[in-house]
């Protein structure tokens, strides 16, 4: 049976279907939280020189990773809803950029509470933390631009520019580590090399990556669905829903 | 010039602006964001005098000696090429070690030595049990050893 994606793009089909995956990727988000923090806190080992401490690792990067895949969606659903003019890829990219920013500034966090015993210090304007920094402005910055614009489509446009021009900060959070001297060590993890990290304590914090992108989906699904609802409250099958007791 | 045309002329141009300030921004990152400079920068006058900055390496093997009754330490940070002598007075990170990355703040006085208002560990990207780390250490024994026979 062939599935005709282009029915998915109206929000009307779309908020039932999220409706129906919401439960699945929360129940996985929350299996796969358990099954990772329980190999983070008790079955991965003591690290060599940073003992117990590093064990905050399995927030920080799968936060800081999230930072920025999230962005780099939700520039994508801006751009393809700049582009083509399709009112729920804009909405997803509105509904994308407060769970980024809650990973950025869990990201920044997290790693200003493993620098003050590691590095000996909470802050350092190193090129990692300050274009890390910068991504939260960007989310902030998407955010508080759209909630000025009281015209939705207007203010999807302009979102969405804001979101086009910051891409351009992803690679640079990436690539901090290579191109300047920091503070910061380079990726442990990384396409091109092995990872330098035992394998238990990997397999530790990529159960806790899966675990955020369950909890991602399930959560902008949730806000995606409120979105659309307050953008169509005049329309007939919102009607529809409220008579028949569905909201 | 149809509309599409023009709006299409609109992004080309924006994004073609766009492209120019992000290298314009990162060349002048280039130059200003140096976190620190290395030993062999320092000797080639590349970091600035009379001005605070970082050095960043390791911490010299065997350099590092502690004076008595203060916490006055003194150290040598090392590129492997070029290692500049610095003094320091405070608490040291827990993961300040002979042979570990460090990062220190200070100034060059007029002897070349650094003296240093804050000293930062700078740990690298590799993560293990100390049992690795101790068969790792002993095998690289291993394999100096048999160099050596």
């Amino acid at each position: 049976m062939a599935i005709n994606w282009y029915k998915y793009a109206s929000p009307a089909s779309f908020y039932a279907l999220a409706g129906k995956m919401i439960p699945f990727f929360t129940v996985l988000a929350i299996g796969l939280l358990a099954t990772g923090l329980y190999i983070g806190f008790f079955v991965a080992p003591t690290d060599f020189q940073q003992g117990e401490a590093y064990r905050i690792i399995f927030i920080h990067v799968p936060a800081a990773w999230m930072s920025m895949f999230l962005y780099v969606i939700m520039a994508c659903w801006a751009g393809i809803g700049l582009a083509f003019n399709t009112r729920l890829s804009s909405m997803m990219a509105t509904a994308i950029a407060p769970t980024g920013a809650m990973f950025t500034f869990l990201a920044l966090w997290t790693g200003s509470l493993w620098g003050k015993p590691m590095w000996g210090t909470w802050w350092v304007w190193d090129a990692r933390l300050t274009s890390e920094l910068i991504l939260l402005f960007l989310y902030i910055g998407f955010m508080s631009l759209q909630a000025a614009i009281d015209d939705p489509r207007r203010a999807d446009k302009a979102g969405a520019i804001i979101a086009l021009v910051g891409v351009i900060n992803i690679p640079i959070i990436y690539f901090s580590v290579q191109w300047w001297n920091t503070l910061h060590q380079g990726a442990s993890v990384s396409v091109t090399q092995a990872p330098t990290m035992a394998s238990i304590m990997l397999t530790g914090m990529m159960v806790m990556v899966f675990a955020s992108w369950m909890y991602s989906i399930a959560v902008i699904l949730k806000r995606v669905r409120s979105i659309i609802l307050e953008r169509e409250r005049h329309t007939v099958w919102v009607a529809e829903l409220r008579r028949k007791g569905a909201l | 010039m149809k509309p599409r045309h023009k709006k299409l002329a609109v992004i080309t141009a924006g994004v073609t602006a766009l492209g120019f300030a992000a290298v314009l921004v990162l060349n002048a990152f280039q130059s200003n964001l140096v976190f620190f400079f290395s030993p062999t920068q320092v000797i080639a006058n590349e970091a600035p005098v009379d001005k605070s900055f970082r050095i960043g390496g390791l911490v010299e093997e065997g350099s590092v000696q502690r004076e008595q009754d203060s916490t006055t330490v003194r150290f040598a940070i090392t590129d492997t090429a070029e290692a500049i002598q610095v003094v320091y007075t405070g608490i040291l990170p827990d993961l300040f070690r002979e042979g570990k990355g460090v990062v220190a703040q200070g100034k060059l006085d007029s002897n070349g030595i650094f003296r240093a208002d804050e000293v930062l560990a700078k740990h690298d990207e590799n993560y293990m049990p100390p049992e690795a780390a101790l068969a790792l250490e002993e095998a690289a024994k291993a394999q100096r050893n048999s160099l050596i026979q």
